[in-house]
């Protein structure tokens, strides 16, 4: 006998389009909530991130430099984790979001410092997430100021007065207006997506056994991967849906850039998709009725939003936060979307973000088949 | 009886459809179905019958792959029902007790839908086909879950039958269906059963019971009985006598009703209408009461109902 049987599949599937188009509260609301969503969260929720990591590209290698990255490293603003030897190792860290800041100090750096020359000293920072930024980037100046300090003494005791010894020059990249709606929307759509994929896709099951339903299904000749591929499709389409509304809404209400290949972001995000659905399926196939599925979506969607970055930057959240945002796929889907998005990144970058989700989503898939009753005990 | 092979191509024993031995169902300590033997022929309305919470449900939801019995074995068609459920599916009808199509899609859309999962082709022309067969042609386009009770069932009865299954498994699939309704349903099996196809059937009602060419009867997951109407009326031992005022007193056959409950040898005791249905074991007590009571009653002897047999069969197990 076949295991998959198209007919059946496309039975489901047309099945579970008529009965969206019946329940057209729930559709309203698949479509109402990213647009409540995108204009609610229009506005950002302020933070001040500790120990961003910074890498250093320094060209000089007298006291002078080493007491600038020393301070800056007893700041707590910053943690410098990177001695660079090149631009294009830099740039890379960059884009990749290895690191927030780029500190680039010049060749000649201490002996310009001493004979007061105010040398350049290059601050770039990822700025796709200004709140993250804003603060280490206000405090730099004092930063290094007191760090040269104590090197200042004696018959260069002038040089502590007058200008700052030392001349900043930052380079907000990515974003530079440094604008928070561009980091906040899309971050909502990663949002958006986990919340109502999950929680409807996690009621697909339940409802038909609580309604009944599952009873009358089990004893037909279908099979569960047709069941739960059938019942994804149609809310793949949604996903999908969900998320020309949020571009088409962030680009035209708030002018977000979009730097990069908007079908690349498309092509990627079947993965983030396929995650969050399989996360439903997993949900569904455990839960006893309605209401547990959706408390456990919560359970699932809440530390999403907390913790992947979207609501606090992601690098101002405690190690232990930091640890549990790894594993959930919309950290990285927040990193792949805004890279493609506010960088202009291509597809090595992105895969770079993509592959954590991907993996995310084969562990849930193996726990979902694992647990998917083909009885009614 | 040793247990039948189950040949898995389903071929042999084509004679014993439903073919079931030690069936046994626990839920947590409680066991539900205790050690079921059971037989049922081809082409044969085999009856099951029994108290609320006797196990029907889960007896059948077993043999149609709904749920795993912990131990004893059965075949379905010739097939395991433990390690085959996949290929017993498309031959079987399934009607669950507690309606269980769609309350949101309409008669068609149900049907339409039924159809396609079982592989049909000609999906419109069965759907037709089926809604002539069922009288549903007012209510094609209403959404199931608007349709009353009786029509809800007679949908239900249409979509599990749709795919010429070769064994019917329904789950009090009259409940709440007005007498012409249930008539014509009966007839509808009577007509499939002649063609070859076997059912089987629960239900609470005696009418219904007394159409079926066989019956079993459970209760607390045991089985009590088997057989026809008549092997259970004469296995049971009990011998009936009606009883009816000779004055039209209703008052008198109500007073006589409450004295013949509390003497011995008096199983059961039923008024119906203005007679008193009087049974019991031993024929002689019976008429020794016919006797101190013949001045003001008519004593005469009746057959005993499948009813008295069932209740005193649930009654002897409540004892034990
Ligand atoms: N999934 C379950 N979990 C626990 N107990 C169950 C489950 N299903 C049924 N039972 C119990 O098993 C017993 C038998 O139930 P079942 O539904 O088989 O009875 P039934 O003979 O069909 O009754 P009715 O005539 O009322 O339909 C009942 O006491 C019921 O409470
Ligand atoms: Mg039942």
């Amino acid at each position: 006998m076949k295991s998959f049987s198209w007919a059946r599949f496309k039975a489901v599937v047309h099945k579970e389009f008529v009965q969206m188009r019946r329940d057209r509260l729930t559709f309203a609301m698949l479509i109402g909530i990213p647009l409540v969503q995108l204009v609610l969260f229009g506005y950002a929720i302020n933070a001040d991130p500790r120990h961003l990591p910074t890498a250093v590209l320094s060209a000089d290698n007298s006291p002078y430099s080493r007491a600038v990255v020393a301070a800056m490293q007893n700041s707590d603003y910053f943690k410098v984790c990177e001695h660079a030897s090149s631009r294009e190792q830099v740039r890379e860290m960059l884009l990749r979001g290895d690191v927030q800041f780029v500190i680039t100090i010049p060749e000649q750096f201490g002996r310009d410092v001493v004979r007061g020359r105010r040398p350049v000293l290059l601050v770039e920072a990822d700025a796709t997430d200004p709140v993250a930024t804003g603060g280490a980037l206000k405090n730099l100046p004092q930063i290094i100021e007191r760090g040269l300090e104590p090197l200042l003494q004696g018959p260069l005791e002038h040089l502590r007065r007058g200008p700052a010894p030392v001349t900043l020059r930052a380079h907000a990249e990515f974003n530079p207006e440094a604008e928070t709606q561009y980091n906040i929307v899309p971050g909502l759509m990663g949002t958006i997506l986990t919340l109502t994929l999950t929680m409807i896709t996690s009621l697909a099951m339940t409802r038909e056994r609580e309604r009944g339903t599952m009873e009358n299904l089990l004893t037909t000749p279908v099979r569960p991967l047709e069941v739960t591929t059938g019942k994804i499709l149609p809310f793949v389409m949604v996903g999908y849906l969900q998320m020309f509304l949020i571009l088409a809404a962030s680009y035209l209400l708030f002018g977000v850039p979009m730097h990069g290949s908007v079908i690349l972001l498309l092509a990627l995000t079947v993965i983030f998709i396929g995650a969050n659905l399989s996360v439903g399926v997993t949900i569904s196939t455990m839960a006893r009725n309605q209401l547990q599925a959706v408390q456990m979506s919560i359970f699932f969607f809440l530390p999403s939003l907390l913790l992947s970055g979207f609501m606090f930057p992601f690098r101002g959240m405690p190690q232990w936060a930091q640890y549990i945002g790894s594993i959930l796929p919309l950290t990285h889907y927040l990193r792949l979307i805004r890279g493609i998005l506010l960088k202009g990144n291509g597809l090595t970058e992105s895969l770079y973000h993509a592959w954590p989700i991907l993996l995310f989503w084969v562990l849930v898939v193996l726990l979902g088949l694992k647990s998917f009753r083909q009885t009614l005990d | 009886m040793p247990p039948a092979d189950t040949t898995p191509s389903g071929l042999e024993n084509n004679d014993i459809v439903i073919d079931v031995h030690g069936l046994t169902k626990r839920f947590g300590s409680r066991t539900v179905v205790n050690g079921l033997d059971m037989q049922v022929k081809r082409g044969e309305i085999f009856g099951f019958l029994g108290p609320n919470g006797s196990g029907k449900t889960t007896f059948i939801r077993m043999l149609c792959g709904l749920l795993l019995p912990d131990s004893g074995q059965g075949s379905c068609l010739g097939l395991d029902i433990r390690t085959q459920a996949a290929a017993i599916k498309p031959q079987v009808g399934y009607m669950a007790q507690r309606f269980s199509l769609y309350e949101d899609l309409t008669v068609r859309e149900n049907l339409s839908f039924m159809a396609r999962v079982y592989g049909l082709r000609q999906v419109r022309a069965t759907v037709d086909a089926t809604i002539e067969r069922m009288g549903l042609q007012r209510y094609t386009n209403h959404l199931a879950g608007s349709l009353s009770g009786g029509w809800k069932q007679r949908l239900a009865l249409g979509a599990c039958t749709q795919h010429h299954p070769r064994l019917l498994l329904l789950d009090e699939p009259t409940a709440g269906v007005d007498p012409g309704a249930r008539r014509d349903f009966w007839d509808e099996v009577h007509k499939l059963a002649g063609q070859g196809l076997t059912a089987l059937i629960s239900t609470h009602y005696m009418d219904e019971a007394e159409r079926c060419h066989r019956l079993a009867y459970i209760a607390y997951g045991k089985l009590l009985a088997q057989g026809t109407t008549d092997q259970l009326v004469r296995n049971s031992g009990l011998s009936t006598w009606a009883v009816r005022s000779l004055h039209g007193d209703s008052e008198a056959v109500f007073r006589l009703s409450r004295e013949l409950d509390s003497r011995p040898g008096v199983e059961q005791v039923v008024p119906v209408g203005v007679t008193l249905n009087v049974c019991g074991r031993d024929p002689d007590l019976l008429s020794a009461l016919a006797v101190e009571h013949n001045q003001d009653f008519q004593w005469s002897r009746t057959e005993t109902s499948l009813e008295m047999v069932f209740i005193d069969l649930m009654r002897n197990a409540e004892v034990n």
